[in-house]
């Protein structure tokens, strides 16, 4: 009984991965090449995170490239969160939480002093795990980001800004009428929509997404995934996914995380189809555990 | 497992009587629970309803005050435009007095018969007629507020029944004045105005409280001016932006502290901080108010602190991960969802300040002030240290009051709670 399930979930898989289009096959190991770094919008190298007693992340050395969907997949608690949340330094408000190594954003160590963690942050958007709209009006939540930049000057820019993100994430039509109400009293998913576009307002490089699609349904989860394989063509993207079948349909490259340790890390097609280490094959096969 | 699961299924377990019996017992155990919740908020229930009526009952009394009506003739032999501020108005107010009666001729009971009215009388007939000069050669007929011992003997027989005490204040002859007074309807009970437009008094008939409101209002006004944003700005620095350390645990363990120590104490440092070392003015406001504010700010700070803690993470990681800079997180985001919890704090602090008595009596605000203060530089005193002088004075009817102040101090703390309440109910819609 156990066989018959594995090999049917490893079918799904690999249909699935025949209709995603490959990008052609990168040899390199990640990140420790500094001749390819121009090709890389983050580098992470050799990042080790530690909530006081907990060792978050081990010595992981991963990287994000231009135009690009990575995804990262792993049991629950294995530090994919901690990971991303890295990358935004918004760990740094986490009282004792400690990070060492070095993540570079187009080469400049994000955590020296030469880029300012605001700049950062307005670099590097990102999308959270549990929806958290400002208790605002629709409308302001989307225009937060860039009024906080001064990106617009008018209220016709503003209007053209927040209208444009709400189309791109699909919502203008469901909140057309409601611009004006509350962000918080939408419902979940469409919550999580507003927070896409309200990351998206910013017009980041790289745009990290902590499970943007755990509290969607399965239409509104295709809209997002047509809409990150659109932002690909101008942004980087970090995605956070426990389904496996959405890795394999939005990324480029897959990374498997196991208890803080990334274990591979590769083309989507090359991970799911022959992975090269134990653990991962585990996973992505529903053995784990 | 499976043994567990039969049992369930075949009902064994679910169907013993030892199980029904600890139902029934947890049962009535929540039961009793609640019944103690019941009792507790009943009895306190009961006891504010007998303080409130207690006060009530005894306070009531000070809005309306005994009135005798005289038909005054504005003598101009007496009085003209040359002498508005030193004619002799008692005079005028005797000689209507002695026109009601006018077999009385001698001269101790002639006396008797003008102390029934009010040494306040003949001020008021000064600001009569300097207000409005052309009333000089007419007759009036206008209501002054009677002597005090005549306003309790209407308002309860003190001083005619010997069992209610009084013997003595009131002689024989001036009682039966008075009965033909009321039969003939020149006294009466009016509205007391007075004691909401006048200063404090020796005389209870005049004493009024717009002094004492007016000095607890600069007072109040200085104290939430001072207190407010200090301790908002306190609550967000702690809270938000000072590094955990052993500095800060200090900090905050004496904060605490602060807002524990009894209020006198606070009092004596104002006395010697505030009047001695910076050498402001003794009894007021505004040394008042600083006093009151070292009081307040440390409930601020904690509230606000609280309510800081409530805003969820999110909603700052969400601002942050927009590029939003620490402050403009805080400010803009954060303060907001935290402002009706804060203001909440603030009302609890004023309305405990607004009650305070010790700390002033210690920098003088305890002084006998007839003018009414203008400003916070100006001496006064404040509501609840009123009504510890009046509560101090002899005369029976500062009984009433004292009960009657009371009375306008408790609206002021129960509308300022209902503010409270209000202005939570308002912003939290918004979350
Ligand atoms: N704020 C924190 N304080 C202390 N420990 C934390 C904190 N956040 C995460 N951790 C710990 O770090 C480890 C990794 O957590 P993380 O949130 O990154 O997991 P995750 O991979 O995102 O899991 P999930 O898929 O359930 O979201 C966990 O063991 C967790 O307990
Ligand atoms: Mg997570």
């Amino acid at each position: 009984m156990e066989n018959s399930t594995e090999t049917t979930n490893k079918e799904r898989i690999v249909t699935r991965l025949d209709d995603t289009i490959f990008q052609g096959r990168v040899s390199e190991s990640d990140g420790a090449d500094s001749n390819l770094s121009q090709k890389y919008r983050m580098t992470a190298k050799n990042v080790n995170v530690y909530y006081s007693e907990t060792h978050a992340i081990k010595n992981v050395s991963l990287s994000i490239r231009e135009n690009e969907v990575l995804s990262i997949i792993g049991p629950s608690g294995c530090g994919k969160s901690t990971f991303l949340r890295c990358l935004n330094r918004i760990n740094d408000i986490v009282v004792g939480c400690r990070i060492t190594g070095e993540i570079m954003l187009d080469g400049i160590d994000i955590n020296g002093g030469e880029l300012d963690v605001v700049e950062l942050r307005a670099r590097v958007g990102m999308v959270f795990q549990k929806p958290n709209p400002f208790p605002k009006s629709i409308y302001d939540n989307i225009a937060y980001g860039p009024r906080l930049h001064s990106m617009v000057n008018s209220r016709e820019e503003t209007d053209e800004v927040v209208y444009s993100c709400l189309r791109e994430v699909g919502l203008l039509s469901e909140v057309e009428d409601r611009i004006n109400k509350s962000g918080t009293e939408l419902s979940g998913g469409q919550q999580q929509r507003l927070c896409i576009a309200r990351a998206l307002a910013v017009k980041p490089d790289v745009i990290l997404m902590d499970e943007p699609c755990s509290a969607l349904d399965p239409i509104a989860t295709a809209k997002i995934e047509d809409l990150i394989d659109e932002l690909r063509t101008q942004y980087s993207i970090v995605i956070v996914t426990h389904s496996m079948q959405q890795a394999a349909r939005v990324s480029q490259r897959t990374a498997y995380f196991n208890l803080g340790d990334l274990i591979e890390v590769g083309d989507t097609g090359e991970v799911f189809t022959n992975p090269k280490h134990k653990l991962t094959e585990d996973y992505i096969t529903g053995r784990f555990g | 497992m499976t043994s567990r699961l039969e049992a369930a299924s075949s009902g064994s377990h679910w169907d013993t009587a030892a199980f029904k019996r600890r139902l029934r017992r947890r049962r009535s155990a929540e039961k009793r629970f609640k019944w103690y919740g019941i009792g507790a908020v009943l009895l306190g229930i009961f006891f504010v309803f007998m303080l409130f009526s207690s006060i009530a009952i005894n306070g009531v009394g000070a809005f309306w005050q005994t009135q005798i009506q005289l038909d005054i003739y504005f003598d101009p032999a007496e009085i003209s435009e040359a002498n508005l501020y030193s004619a002799n108005y008692g005079k005028l107010v005797k000689q209507a007095m002695y026109s009601q009666f006018p077999e009385v001729a001698k001269r101790k009971e002639k006396r008797q018969l003008s102390r029934m009215v009010s040494v306040g009388a003949d001020v008021m007939l000064q600001d009569l007629v300097t207000s409005d000069p052309s009333i000089i050669g007419t007759t009036q007929s206008l209501w002054f507020p009677i002597d005090d011992s005549f306003d309790m003997l209407y308002k309860n027989d003190f001083g005619r029944d010997p069992d209610k005490g009084g013997a003595g204040l009131i002689s024989k002859n001036q009682l039966g004045w008075f009965d033909t007074l009321v039969e003939k309807g020149k006294i009466e009970s009016r509205f007391n105005k007075r004691y909401f437009t006048a200063g404090d008094s020796r005389e209870p008939e005049l004493a009024g409280l717009r002094g004492a409101l007016m000095g607890s209002f600069f007072t109040i006004l200085v104290t939430l001016a001072i207190s407010f944003p200090v301790g908002v700005a306190a609550a967000c620095y702690l809270e938000e932006f000072a590094p955990r350390n052993k500095f800060t645990d200090f900090i905050e363990i004496n904060i605490n502290n602060l807002a524990a120590v009894p209020s006198v104490v606070f009092g004596i440092l104002g006395l010697a901080v505030f009047i001695n070392f910076f050498g402001l003015p003794r009894s007021v406001p505004l040394v008042g108010g600083l006093v009151l504010s070292l009081m307040t700010i440390p409930t601020i700070i904690i509230a606000g602190r609280a309510a800081l803690r409530a805003v969820p993470p999110s909603i700052r990681e969400g601002a942050l991960a927009l590029g939003a800079s620490k402050t403009q997180a805080v400010i803009q985001e954060v303060v907001p969802l935290a402002m009706p919890g804060m203001l909440t704090g603030t009302i609890i602090g004023i309305a405990q300040a607004l009650g305070e008595t010790a700390p002033l009596l210690m920098i003088g605000m305890v002084a006998f002030i007839v003018d009414v203060p203008g400003g916070p530089l100006d001496p006064s005193t404040v509501l609840p240290v009123q009504i510890f002088l009046w509560a101090d004075s002899p005369e029976r009817a500062f009984l009433e009051k004292t009960s009657g102040a009371i009375l306008i101090l408790l609206a002021f703390l129960i509308a300022m709670n209902i503010v409270a309440v209000i202005m939570r109910r308002r912003f939290e819609r918004r979350w």
